[in-house]
Formats: C-alpha cells, sequence, structure tokens
C-alpha cells in the first residue's frame, strides 16, 4: 500500500524549527534598513548610487567565485549572505566615495574575505570589516573624505545627474571640497587633541541629540545610533543574535571611557560620545556577532565582545586611526578559534575538565 | 586559572536547572482531546518479536501448532538483563521465524506469529489481594516476569532497575511523565483516564524499592493530566506530583533529575549511584495491572497521529499489532505520507514501511506530510552555534559534525561524541539543515565498528601465537619421537649385534 | 639595486640552508629504526599478503621507508589505517579510502569432502572439522585471508559478504540514499 511512498532512511529531528539561513539574513537587512534609509536620505542619490554598486558587485564577485569553483550559483546566491556582505560593506564606507571604492571593497569582502576561505561558514575574518580596513590602508584619501549631510531634494544636494559625477568621476566635480565635506566627530576630536586643544571647548558645536539620530557626517553604519541600536535590540528580541557579544562590547567601552572621563575629562571623550559617534554601534550589533567569525558559547562571546571593546576603546584613544572598530573585530577574529579552543560548555555529568563529576557522598543514596 | 573561575561561570551561565532545549512546535491537540480508543479491533495475526527489550533476546517456549491464552508465556528471559514475552491474544502459534524488525533497517529478527482466534480469552490469573504484603524481593521478581520494560521508549527491565534501587537504597524514585516528544499524548491520556491506576503503580514500586518518596514530573501543558494525577496522589503523602516547565527534551531522565533534585548524575555512572531512580507513568501503569491483576505486559498505548492521518487518535492496541492495521483503522492517507516515524519526531526513527509490528517501546507511529518534515536541503554551516546553546548535555555539535564529516572521528569523540544522547534539539534548531543527529549516529557506530574491529585484529594475533606454538609444539614431539624411535633402533640393533656376538 | 641584493641574499640564504639539511639528512640519518618493531606491533601478523608484501614486517619495513600508504592492510581496516599514520605523524585522508567490504569464508556443505587441506594453512584455525567430516568456519574468527580457497581441491570454499543483522547494522553516513533493496527485507513476508 505504501509503497509508492519513497521513504529516505533519515534520523530524528524529522521537525525542524522554522528558520532558514535566508530567514535569518533577511532579519539582519530588515533590522539594519532603517538605518540605511535614513542615511540614504541624509546623503542622497551618490549614496544610493555607491550603495547599490556594492551591492550589485558584491553578488556579481560571488557568482563569479562559485562560477569559477564549479558549483552552482543560484542556491547559494539565493541564501542572501553575499546581498547582506555587500550591504554591510557599503554601510562602512563614506557615503559619496567613487563607484570603484565600492566595487573594490566588495570584491575584497567577497574573494579575499570568504570565498578563499571555501564561502559561506568558512571564514576567520569578518569580510566587511576586512574590506573596510583594507580600503582605509590603502584609499585613505577616499575614505576618509565625508560628505556634509545633505538631504535628498534638499536646496544643496545634488540632483540625480550630479550625483552620476559625484560616483562616476569623484567629488570634486561638485563644488569646492572644503565647502561640501568636514570630518567625523571622532576625526576631528583626534586632530584637534594633536593640536593640544582640550575637552569640552573642543566639541562645543557639538550636538549629541543630532549625532544620536543620525545628522551627521560618516558612513552609513556611523550615523544613526539610535536606528542602529533600535535594529539590534530587534534582532536580540528575534533571537537571530545573543545579547552577550553587543551588551560586552557597550559595557566595556562604556566603563572604560567612563573611568578616563572621569579622571581627566579634558582629554578623554565621554561614554556618551563614544557610543554615538562612530560605528560602534553598528559593530555591536551587526558585525561583531557575526555568527562565522565569533565564539559558540556564551562566555566566549562575553570575552570576545568585551576584548573587541577594549580594543576599539584603546585604538580610539591612543591610535593612530581615529576610529578603531574594524582593526578591533578583526584582532577579536583572528582570537576566535582560540577562545573557542578554550571556552567549551561543561557536558552533562563531567567537570570542566571532562573527567565524570564526583558522587558527592552527602547526595548519595542512603549506601549502607 | 579556569577552573578558578568556573564557580562564577556557572553561576553565570547554567547548569542552572534546566539547560539547552527546544520548545518545538507541539502537534497535541488532535489527540490530546480523544479518549483513549479501546475498539480497535483484534489483528488476525500477531507478530511478536523475541527481543523487545534492551539485553539478552527472549528464548521461545511454545512450539507452532500449540494453542495459547493471553498472557501465557511465549518466550522466557535469558540471563540477569533480558524480559519475557507474553502471548498478546488467544490462538495458535504458526509460526517462529525471522521476519522484519519495527527498526530504521528493518532487518529480520526472530519473530513469534500469533493467529488469534478471535476470542481474546485470558489464562488464568490469581489476583493478589494486597501486593504491600509482598516482600520487595517478590515485587521485583513479579515485575520481571510480567515482562515489564521501561515505556518511555529506553525498554530497559524494569526489574533490574527495581533491584539496583532497592541495592543502592534510592532516596527518590522519580516518575517521568514529561511526555516532551512532539505529537506524543499516549502518557497525557493515560494519566488523564488512569491517574489512580498509575499511582497504584508508583506505590508498589515504592514499596519493591522499599522508597518513602516519589515525585510525579509532568509538563505544565498537560493541566488535565497534572489535576488528574494530583487528585488520585492526594491521599498518599509519600507522593508529589510537580509541574515541570515544557521544554524539550524535559523528560530526558538525566534532564529531569537535574531539574527536580539540582544533581547531575556523573557520565557513566547510573542515576541510582545518586540515590534517584526514574521511571515512565506508562511503567507505573503496568506494574499496576501486574501485581493487583497478575496481568503480564501484553498491550500498550500507541499514538497515531501526523499530517497524514485522517482519525488521529491513542489505542490501545495488542503488543505484535502491525502497523499497517493500525494505520487503516485510523485512516492514514498513503498519497500524502513523506515519512513515517516510530517514536516522537525528535528522536523517533523513520520506518522503511508499515509491515511492522508495534512492540513495548512504540510510544506512537506518525504518518508525517512532506510540510511537517525538516526540509533535507542541505546547506554549509554558518556556525550560528545555536546548536550549542540548544543542546542539554552541552557538547558543540557544529563541530563535531564538521570533524564526523571529514572522517576526523577520534576528534568527535574528544569533543563528547559519547556523550551525545540523540535528542535531536541539534538538528530541529539547524538553520541549515544539517541532519546532525545523523552525523553522531554513524560516527557512534563507525567508532563501535572500530573497537571491534581492533578487538577482532587481537583475537587474531592471539589466534595466531596459539597456532604457531601448537605448531612448534607438534614439530619438537615429532622430532623427539623421531629421535626416540631411532635411539631405540639402535639400542634394537646393538642388542642384537650383542646377541650375535655372544652365539 | 635594494630589490637586487634582497633576491641575490634570500637566494644565498636558501641554498646554504638546503645544503645544511641535506648534510644532515645524510651524515645524521638514524639507521636502524625501531619504528619498524613498532609498525609490526600494529599489524594483524597474519602474514595473509593480501598487502602484497610477502608479510607484516616486510609491510612494515615498507611503511617505515614511506614505499607504502598508511591504508595498505586490508584486513586492518582504517582503524589500522589510522593508528598507522598516527606512529609515523602522516596525514591519513580516509575520505579516499573504500572501506573493503567484510569478507567471511563459507563452506559449501555439498562438495566438501572433509580433506583437511583448509585448516591446515588456516593462520587462525577458524576452520573446524575431523578427517571426512564436514569442515565448517568460524566467522568471528576468520580474517577473509583466502589461504584456505587456494588449496581446495573441491572449490568448496567461498568468500561471501558478512551478513547484515540488527546486532552489527550501522547508520550510514548523511547524504547517501538508501538502496532501493535494503538487504536482508523479505518484503511482504508479513502480510
Amino acid at each position: 500500500m505504501m509503497s509508492a511512498i519513497k521513504l529516505k532512511m533519515s534520523s530524528g529531528a524529522h521537525a525542524g524549527a522554522n528558520i532558514t539561513v535566508n530567514r535569518i539574513m533577511v532579519q539582519v537587512m530588515l533590522a539594519i534598513a532603517p538605518a540605511t534609509a535614513l542615511g540614504l536620505l541624509c546623503f542622497g542619490w551618490p549614496a544610493l548610487n555607491l550603495f547599490v554598486i556594492t551591492v550589485l558587485s558584491a553578488v556579481l564577485f560571488e557568482a563569479c567565485c562559485l562560477r569559477l569553483a564549479g558549483r552552482a550559483a543560484k542556491p547559494v546566491l539565493l541564501d542572501g549572505s553575499a546581498i547582506l556582505t555587500g550591504w554591510l560593506v557599503a554601510m562602512t564606507l563614506p557615503p559619496w566615495a567613487p563607484w570603484w571604492i565600492g566595487v573594490v571593497g566588495s570584491g575584497i569582502a567577497i574573494i579575499l574575505g570568504k570565498q578563499v576561505y571555501g564561502g559561506l561558514g568558512q571564514n576567520l575574518f569578518n569580510p566587511a570589516m576586512l574590506a573596510r580596513v583594507a580600503l582605509l590602508i590603502s584609499f585613505p584619501i577616499e575614505m576618509t573624505t565625508w560628505a556634509n549631510v545633505t538631504p535628498l531634494f534638499s536646496a544643496h544636494a545634488p540632483n540625480l545627474a550630479e550625483s552620476w559625477a559625484i560616483t562616476f568621476s569623484g567629488i570634486a566635480g561638485f563644488g569646492p571640497i572644503d565647502a561640501t565635506t568636514g570630518a567625523t566627530t571622532l576625526g576631528f576630536v583626534k586632530t584637534e587633541f594633536s593640536q593640544n586643544r582640550v575637552l569640552p571647548g573642543i566639541l562645543s558645536d557639538y550636538s549629541g541629540v543630532l549625532d544620536f539620530i543620525g545628522w551627521t557626517r560618516g558612513s552609513l553604519g556611523e550615523t544613526s545610533a539610535l536606528l542602529l541600536g533600535l535594529g539590534g535590540v530587534w534582532l536580540i528580541r528575534k533571537g537571530v543574535i545573543q545579547w552577550h557579544i553587543p551588551v560586552a562590547l557597550l559595557a566595556t567601552v562604556t566603563v572604560l571611557s567612563g573611568l578616563c572621563h572621569w579622571s581627566d575629562s579634558q582629554h578623554y571623550l565621554s561614554p556618551f560620545v563614544h557610543l554615538n559617534s562612530g560605528a560602534l554601534i553598528c559593530v555591536a550589533f551587526f558585525i561583531a556577532t557575526d555568527y562565522v567569525t565569533s565564539p559558540n558559547t556564551p562566555a566566549g562571546q562575553l570575552i570576545f565582545g568585551a576584548g573587541c571593546g577594549l580594543l576599539i576603546f584603546v585604538i580610539r584613544t591612543w591610535g593612530a586611526y581615529p576610529e578603531g572598530t574594524g582593526f578591533a573585530v578583526l584582532l577579536m577574529n583572528s582570537a576566535t578559534p582560540l577562545i573557542d579552543h578554550y571556552i567549551k560548555p561543561r557536558i552533562y555529568g563531567r567537570n570542566r575538565s571532562g573527567k565524570p563529576i564526583e558522587i558527592d557522598p552527602g547526595k548519595q543514596g542512603r549506601k549502607s | 586559572m579556569l577552573s578558578l573561575l568556573s564557580p562564577w561561570i556557572d553561576a553565570a551561565f547554567g547548569p542552572g536547572r534546566i539547560r539547552g532545549g527546544v520548545h518545538a512546535e507541539e502537534h497535541k491537540s488532535a489527540t490530546a482531546a480523544l479518549p483513549i480508543a479501546t475498539d480497535f479491533p483484534l489483528p488476525k495475526r500477531l507478530y511478536v518479536p523475541v527481543q523487545q527489550h534492551v539485553g539478552k533476546p527472549a528464548e521461545p517456549v511454545i512450539k507452532v501448532g500449540e494453542h495459547v491464552l493471553k498472557g501465557q508465556l511465549l518466550a522466557h528471559s535469558q540471563g540477569l538483563v533480558s524480559a519475557p514475552v507474553h502471548a498478546p491474544s488467544s490462538g495458535t502459534i504458526i509460526d517462529v521465524n525471522e521476519y522484519p524488525a519495527p527498526h530504521p533497517s528493518a532487518l529480520p529478527i526472530r519473530t513469534i506469529v500469533l493467529e488469534t482466534d478471535g476470542k481474546d480469552e485470558w489464562q488464568q490469573h490469581t489476583l493478589i489481594a494486597d501486593p504491600f504484603a509482598l516482600s520487595p524481593e517478590d515485587i521485583s521478581l513479579r515485575v520481571g516476569t510480567a515482562g515489564i520494560v521501561g515505556l518511555g521508549g529506553a525498554t530497559f527491565p524494569t526489574a533490574v532497575k527495581l533491584n539496583m534501587g532497592r541495592e543502592n537504597r534510592i532516596h527518590t524514585l522519580l516518575i517521568n511523565g514529561a511526555e516532551c516528544e512532539p505529537y506524543l499524548t499516549c502518557d497525557d491520556r493515560l494519566m488523564r483516564e488512569r491517574a489512580e491506576n498509575i499511582i497504584d503503580g508508583v506505590r508498589i514500586m515504592l514499596h519493591g524499592m522499599e522508597t518513602s518518596r516519589a515525585i510525579v514530573a509532568i509538563e505544565d501543558n498537560k493541566p488535565e493530566a497534572f489535576a488528574a494525577m494530583q487528585a488520585a496522589a492526594l491521599p498518599y503523602p509519600q507522593l508529589t506530583v510537580q509541574q515541570i516547565p515544557t521544554r524539550y527534551p524535559m523528560g530526558w531522565d538525566r534532564q529531569l533529575i537535574r531539574y527536580i533534585t539540582g544533581m547531575e548524575v556523573p557520565v557513566g555512572s547510573r542515576s541510582s549511584e545518586i540515590g534517584v531512580t526514574i521511571h515512565n507513568i506508562g511503567t507505573a501503569y503496568a506494574v499496576h495491572k501486574a501485581l493487583r491483576h497478575g496481568q503480564p505486559l501484553v498491550s500498550r498505548i500507541v499514538t497515531v497521529s501526523g499530517g497524514a492521518v485522517v482519525k488521529p487518535m491513542n489505542i490501545e492496541v495488542p503488543l505484535g499489532t502491525l502497523i499497517s492495521d493500525l494505520f487503516n483503522f485510523c485512516h492514514v492517507r498513503p498519497d500524502i505520507t513523506a515519512r513515517i516515524v516510530m517514536g516522537g519526531p525528535m528522536m523517533g526513527d523513520a520506518l522503511p514501511h508499515i509491515n511492522l509490528p508495534v512492540v513495548k517501546a512504540t510510544s506512537g507511529i506518525l504518518a508525517l506530510t512532506q510540510d511537517e518534515l525538516k526540509s533535507a536541503d542541505e546547506q554549509p554551516c554558518i556556525r550560528c552555534a545555536r546548536c550549542v546553546s540548544v543542546c542539554p548535555a552541552g557538547l558543540l555539535p557544529l563541530d563535531m559534525a564538521n570533524n564526523i564529516r571529514n572522517n576526523q572521528l577520534d576528534a568527535a569523540v574528544d569533543l563528547g561524541l559519547k556523550d551525545c544522547i540523540s535528542c535531536g534539539s541539534c538538528s530541529y534548531i539547524c538553520p541549515s539543515n544539517i541532519p546532525l543527529v545523523h552525523y553522531f549516529k554513524y560516527a557512534s557506530g563507525e567508532v563501535m565498528a572500530r573497537q571491534q574491529a581492533q578487538h577482532k585484529s587481537e583475537q587474531t594475533k592471539r589466534l595466531m601465537n596459539d597456532r604457531n606454538a601448537r605448531m612448534e609444539r607438534i614439530a619438537r614431539q615429532q622430532q623427539e619421537e623421531e629421535a626416540a624411535r631411532l635411539a631405540a633402533k639402535a639400542e634394537r640393533e646393538r642388542q642384537k649385534a650383542e646377541q650375535e656376538a655372544l652365539v | 639595486m635594494y630589490v637586487l641584493s634582497a633576491i641575490i641574499s634570500l637566494t644565498l640564504l636558501g641554498l646554504v640552508l638546503g645544503l645544511l639539511l641535506g648534510i644532515a639528512a645524510k651524515y645524521l640519518k638514524v639507521e636502524s629504526s625501531p619504528i619498524v618493531d613498532e609498525l609490526e606491533a600494529l599489524m594483524p601478523g597474519s602474514q595473509c599478503g593480501q598487502c602484497g608484501f610477502p608479510g607484516c614486517r616486510p609491510a612494515a619495513e615498507a611503511l617505515a621507508a614511506g614505499q607504502a600508504p598508511a591504508t595498505l592492510c586490508p584486513p586492518g581496516g582504517s582503524a589500522l589505517a589510522e593508528q598507522i599514520a598516527a606512529l609515523l605523524g602522516m596525514d591519513l585522508d580516509l575520505n579516499d579510502v573504500k572501506e573493503p567490504e567484510a569478507l567471511v569464508a563459507r563452506v559449501s556443505e555439498a562438495t566438501c569432502t572433509g580433506c583437511t587441506r583448509c585448516f591446515k594453512v588456516c593462520p587462525t584455525d577458524a576452520i573446524v572439522g575431523a578427517p571426512k567430516q564436514i569442515h565448517a568456519v568460524v566467522a568471528d574468527a576468520c580474517i577473509a585471508c583466502e589461504k584456505c580457497i587456494a588449496v581446495c581441491p573441491t572449490e568448496c570454499l567461498q568468500m561471501q559478504p558478512v551478513e547484515v543483522t540488527l546486532r552489527n547494522w550501522r547508520w550510514p553516513k548523511p547524504a547517501q540514499e538508501l538502496p532501493a533493496h535494503l538487504p536482508g527485507i523479505r518484503s511482504n513476508a508479513l502480510c
């Protein structure tokens, strides 16, 4: 009667939770979409151009690599990981950067960051951060030219045609660079410190509220701490990411910057500025929590998050670069295998060194 | 340094009382609301395998052609860990031969085939007026001869467990009413409908183990069962009925022990060594039937459910009933059946066909549609570590599976392969549809096979050495004999020469 | 210029170090290595010759000399291969090793004449019998060396795959589709 049924030898579990790789990728994209939308609104058509170019080239690179490796491209592309990688790379770029920055960034992320290791799940370093750091070192001018906030359709905003000129022939084609660009908060502070000026004078023009909402210079992933944070909290609530890494990371930065600021408020930024500025929130929720490159256990994740936080604070405060999130994440990525090697869950009925636990004579049976 | 930190790590991340686990979709409502069906028509033939338990197979004591009554002994237990099987109905034995086993491989198993006569006539059994007047040893003995095994699925002979509990002088008897597997409701219905009998069985077990305290644990998704059991346990102060959170695999005995008592059973030890023994509620019910009514274990309650079942329900069926008979009774649609599972969807095994009998371990038979199944489309691991967080045993399923895929079995064993309980939580949660448990089952079998191969190679060496030694001994013997013969011959010739000389 | 000097100095360095290593390998070589004894201890010792070497000792010597792969011994299977690889510090890729099908000798009772030749050559005493009596193979002791087959005058001995039973059945590696006919199922046996 049942002979028509094709029965496969399969073990439990026969039922499955309603989670797929694709669904996880889509949820991360949804979480990051509001911040992206606000960024695109703030920086107009050139930002949109760059965003589209970066994402498309990421998908293209992925398809080429898969073809070269002789694997079927379609099912892998459908998992959405290449789109997300491209998206995250775009989030780290100056919004008005030229087109090739986006293409090179995607290329580094997909080819060097992911596919040479063997594709999804095999890479040691976070592809988006690898791309950002490689670009920052190779093309410092392009990567530190930050456009002013010029909302879409506002008076000074470039129109569609002008945006093509900015994306394809450079920002210089659009008017005086000094008028259209400036430094990010962290970059500005770093420069001022180097000229022996002190807080709070440096930040007299600083508006914490605007910075918090995202009305400031920076990459799409840096500006809106509010929307990125909300997206991150939504991801935790949805169970897509665990709380351990973001909490450890943000707590470490807050505590360290708080201590330093409290001891010397002239030379150390307050925790508020640290949390608001740069890519800290984005990294805490979207980059450091990358499954592939972060530890597997909750304890390991706390160590990883705290390590990222420590390195970010050290680089921001004493390093040559104003922002250290990329370097910090990459350094901690390289420590992930080590963390996973030493921090393992305790197996039921065994102690931490793997030996069977001893029977507590007090709790034993009433054996005579 | 880590060991210094470990109390704090433990405090922050468990062990806690529950570790790991998943909230699986329950699918219980279809069968939980219906009473246990007792109008199942007696099948024409019953196929009773001689091994339905952990341990040695039972040895048939009947001959083909013999007429047997319901409850009559068909095969007696062999050795210390074993259990007898009894006739599930009255009729004639028509065959004792190899038939497919209810096992994913459906390989043959020695089976007694009984053609029923329709009378379902019990053999004479004596009612026991007061089981509490019996000695504890006598209780174990009677439980053993009734063929009772752990009905939660482990099928460990209950009498052996009772003896171990008594010998270890345990302080707590845990009764597992968690029924954490989705779809299955046989324990739920049994508790709702026959709570008093179960409680009676628990009290008899307490007496048999000379223990004074029993805790019945029921997941909080079964409030009716909890209420019924609590009411039934009310007169007996030594019994407590406790609700536990609904979280698969709460019914894993060691998880339950940790949740209720706060103690962990060390790896390699039995729970009785820390003073706890755990039995299923179905087992308690079987003990009641054996000790109050003298009836051996010849039937059980089976949940027939799944998306392809038109009339899903719990049925009390004689052991040896074919799954195909059950499916006909419950109107299973073969056209939409994608997989047949014996047991629950988390730990159960897929069966290759349905001409297989119900045995003591069969808590449920599921006919699942494609929609209910986890996708088999395996994708690369994204190291999301969901499997790590759901593993109740504290393992690293992703790393283990990776090692096994690359044939690094020793590395997988080092990561704790042998501590895996195959609960299926990791496979259930995996977003990449990696059949993790399948990898672990494969690897465990392979490791076992390699150990056997190693053992055989040692045996071979011993046999070879024995043979070589024997060959040498024989050669030496022959040499000595030859030498003796030559010496004797020389002696004879010398004597002959002497005689000749004398002459 | 700088580039040139860098290239030259690195090349020289490489040559000198390479030379040193070569000299060391030639003059500091350990002559007789106890590794052969260790390897031989691991091997089954049945001298069955399935590896292509005349016995276990020559096979161990070939292994130690790097002239044979760790997977050379069919009776030892992948378990032995792993042990050998661990002892020699070799990388072992078992993905390419096809586990040989387990075989066992079987006596066909119709043609056995009870000549006793087979059990005289059996290295593990796996064949039992007496003159003029039908012989039988103890499957657990048989190592499938096929020596008995060579000497049987009536060709009554045959190698057969070990029967799969519930006791020795194992889960296959995932992603392997089930063969159309499962071993041992008698379809419709229960209908």
